[in-house]
């Protein structure tokens, strides 16, 4: 039992909180509530400038993932836009895992010097928490394949360089056997991009692709071997990569609101508060077990299901208590006088319900988690 | 010094040996023909056999020297188990008292976790109706009071030991202010959340174990996915229970002046992480008693079955120190400062 970081750990962490502080303006938060872009190239530029991303990239430089949980839990608790690096850095690492050498040389560079972004395409518009159904066609002609269909919610796909793209390339396979994974340059020609706008101000998208041509080079982890490839990106997704510690940042906000506007005296707000501390203490302790295990050689997958589960509900009943608290204040936005926290009250209570939803539905994690962990028979 | 969130070598030894032993020893039958005074003197004899009573106290003094992070893992194992003994109350009363017969486990202490009133009585002492050693507050002091315990008490829903007992009464000894005894409530919170935590780990394992083997419409209802979801919920609150009583286990052993830093959601301050075990562990507890016991369908109700046990104890052991909002409220007042100040 050793909760604390290494001292090599807490220096880099406070590197990464001086940088934070720097570059994680106001004005900065504010760009991805007007663009719809949860990402800040100014950021991602200095953090792989000094090395930050390469060392926090599981399997490159330090490749510790003690270190990655870190990084983006300072980015996360400060409200940094990180969605963007989240992805890239993620992506990168399973590049390092599965991909060819020629593919680590030319696309990890990109991602861990803060320049490239990545974008990822599974779902489809029929086929979300069923993503092995997905129908997007990948057909070999000659030496090229020759993808056809859609995609649903390619997040980035607006700022992105690079796509990973799940596809059917076997259609007489069972359905996880018959995928493959591409990785292709955005700018590759038969891609399209039409925004979807969201409840939570974030812009997605969907994208479509027509005869887009790739050679083997494009594909990452094997031809019909994507399913493998795809568990392995969930497993860095879920728990590890942020996305667990989304309440702090709101505390905050409401803590100043509440104690400006004579409301923290309340006892009702006083215990709620104290309740939702220790959730996020708890959300905390869980991803940082993720990043353990991963650390000591294992994946944490499973684990990454129940961080995810408790992480997500924790962080929605902060929003529920938080925006009735402030009653009217709690329904103002960004800008308006009086809007509660800033209105960053009002934007999680839009912001949260998402993230129960992408990256695996709850449910799917709850399913995940009586299969395999309470050995339960198959749902009905 | 780094992150490294599993059990020592040590410590898989020692949660080894005592689920061995309860499981041998302290089956739910002898919890459940304990009751209901909830406490079973032959097994006390087989816990002191074993050396747990003297386990956390000092070498000097004849003790173990167990760490915090040691005692957790003990604390867990009686919960699992619900052992009718009081050996969570035994441990961390021994934080400040060295008394050879208390050490050897001869004679058992308890804790007084509210101060007396105004009359000198502690009232409804966990453990109190069979301790023969009370430490508590009485006034502005911190006091040990011998006298002999009433071996009987008020009929409750955990089968506790519970009992009222004099803070002034019998041979009293005043340690001193009654901050002194802060040392002594913390550990009980944290050891009462780690024996919570293993109350929520046994309700799971029972609800679990039903519902694979019992069928209705011709299939485990193990296999109904509204059954499946509740019961996933489980594992990730005992899970997050644990971890939280093992940071503030390592807090209290290794951290002096921690940090109280929540709006960056850095807190290593030892007393805070006890109380949001506590609180945290209780709501794990209810929820895998309330679930399991439903899980069971009318059986869970039946006394014949030991869930019902579990659910009882559940809420004996969150809520004897008091109604968890009084207690929500003093950890708002350590982690955001009090009204006044
Ligand atoms: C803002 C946003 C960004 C996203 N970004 C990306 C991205 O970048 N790339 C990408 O590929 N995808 C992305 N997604 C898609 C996301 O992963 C899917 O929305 C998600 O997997 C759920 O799929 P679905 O929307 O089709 O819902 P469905 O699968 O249709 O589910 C509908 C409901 O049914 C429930 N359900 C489904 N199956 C089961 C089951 N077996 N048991 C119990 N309940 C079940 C679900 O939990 C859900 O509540 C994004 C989504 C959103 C909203």
């Amino acid at each position: 039992m050793d909760f604390s970081l290494s001292p090599e750990v807490v220096e880099f962490r406070d590197e990464i909180r001086r940088i934070v502080r720097e570059f994680v303006t106001p004005e900065i938060a504010d760009r991805m509530h007007t663009t719809g872009v949860f990402d800040a190239p100014e950021l991602n530029l200095e953090l792989g400038r000094r090395g930050i991303l390469e060392r926090a990239c599981p399997g490159l430089g330090k490749g510790d993932p003690i270190e990655m949980y870190v990084m983006f839990n300072e980015l996360e608790k400060a409200g940094a836009p990180y969605d963007g690096l989240a992805v890239a850095l993620m992506i990168a690492a399973v590049v390092n895992k599965l991909g060819t050498d020629e593919q680590k040389e030319r696309i990890i560079p990109s991602i861990i010097s803060g320049e490239a972004l990545v974008c990822m395409g599974y779902s489809e518009a029929d086929f979300g928490s069923d993503v092995a159904s997905i129908k997007t066609r990948a057909v070999k002609d000659g030496d090229e394949w020759v993808i056809n269909g859609s995609k649903m919610w390619t997040t980035l796909a607006q700022v992105a360089e690079w796509l990973i793209l799940l596809t059917r390339t076997d259609l007489d396979l069972p359905k996880h056997k018959g995928l493959t994974m591409f990785i292709l340059p955005m700018n590759t020609p038969g891609i399209t991009v039409e925004p979807v706008h969201t409840l939570g101000t974030e812009i997605t998208n969907a994208t479509w692709y027509d005869d887009v041509r790739v050679g083997d080079e494009a594909v990452l982890g094997g031809e019909n071997n994507g399913w493998r490839t795809m568990t392995t990106v969930l497993a860095f997704e879920r728990g590890v990569m942020g996305g667990t510690n989304a309440g702090v940042p709101l505390l905050r906000h409401f803590h100043e609101w509440a104690v400006a506007n004579g409301v923290f005296n309340e006892p009702t707000t006083r215990e709620r508060m104290a309740r939702s501390v220790i959730d996020m203490q708890v959300a905390t302790l869980l991803t940082m077990r993720s990043a353990w295990i991963a650390s000591s050689g294992g994946m944490p997958g499973l684990e990454g299901s129940m961080t995810k589960v408790f992480a997500v509900e924790a962080y929605q009943r902060a929003s529920r208590w938080t925006q009735a608290t402030a009653g009217p204040a709690g329904l103002l936005q960004f800008h308006e006088e009086g809007a509660a926290g800033e209105g960053f009250v009002e934007y999680d209570a839009r912001h949260s319900p998402v993230m129960s939803i992408y990256g695996g539905t709850t449910e799917i994690n709850r399913n995940n988690i009586a299969e395999r962990h309470l050995g339960l028979p198959k749902s009905r | 010094m780094s992150v490294d969130l599993g059990l020592s070598p040590d410590q898989e030894s020692i949660a080894e040996l005592f689920d061995g032993f309860f499981n041998n020893e302290a089956p739910p039958a002898v919890a459940r023909a304990a009751e209901p005074l909830g406490f079973d003197r032959d097994l006390w004899n087989k816990v002191i056999e074993l050396g747990a009573p003297g386990m956390g106290s000092a070498p000097e003094n004849g003790g173990g020297g167990a760490s915090l992070g040691d005692l957790v893992v003990v604390a867990e194992t009686v919960g699992r188990s619900i052992a009718p003994v009081p050996l969570v109350d035994h441990l961390a009363a021994l934080s400040l008292l060295t008394d050879g017969d208390l050490v050897a486990g001869e004679a058992i202490a308890a804790v007084a976790v509210r101060p007396a009133d105004a009359n000198g009585v502690w009232s409804l002492v966990p453990a109190g109706a069979v301790a023969d050693v009370v430490i508590g507050i009485d006034g502005h002091e911190t006091v040990v009071v011998r006298s002999t315990p009433p071996m009987s008490g008020p009929r409750n829903h955990g089968s506790m030991p519970l009992a009222d007992r004099s803070a002034r009464e019998g041979t009293r000894t005043v340690l001193g202010p009654a901050s002194l005894f802060d040392t002594v409530l913390d550990r009980w919170k944290l050891l009462t959340a780690a024996a919570l935590v293993g109350i929520a780990d046994a309700a799971k394992e029972l609800g679990v174990n039903y519902v694979k083997e019992r069928e209705q419409f011709g299939v485990p209802v193990g296999s109904f996915q509204a059954v499946q979801h509740g019961l996933a919920d489980l594992p990730v609150a005992i899970d997050g229970g644990r971890l939280l009583t093992h940071k503030a286990a390592w807090a209290l052993d290794n951290v002096t002046d921690g940090l109280i830093d929540w709006a960056n959601n850095d807190i290593t301050d030892g007393p805070a992480l006890a109380t949001m075990s506590l609180l945290f562990a209780a709501d794990a507890a209810v929820m895998a008693t309330d679930r399991s016991l439903h899980y069971h369908g009318g059986y869970g109700f039946a006394e014949e079955y030991d869930i019902q046990m579990y659910y009882r104890r559940a809420r004996g052991w969150s809520l004897i120190l008091d109604d968890p909002t009084t207690v929500s409220l003093s950890l708002a007042d350590r982690l955001f400062g009090s009204v006044e100040g």
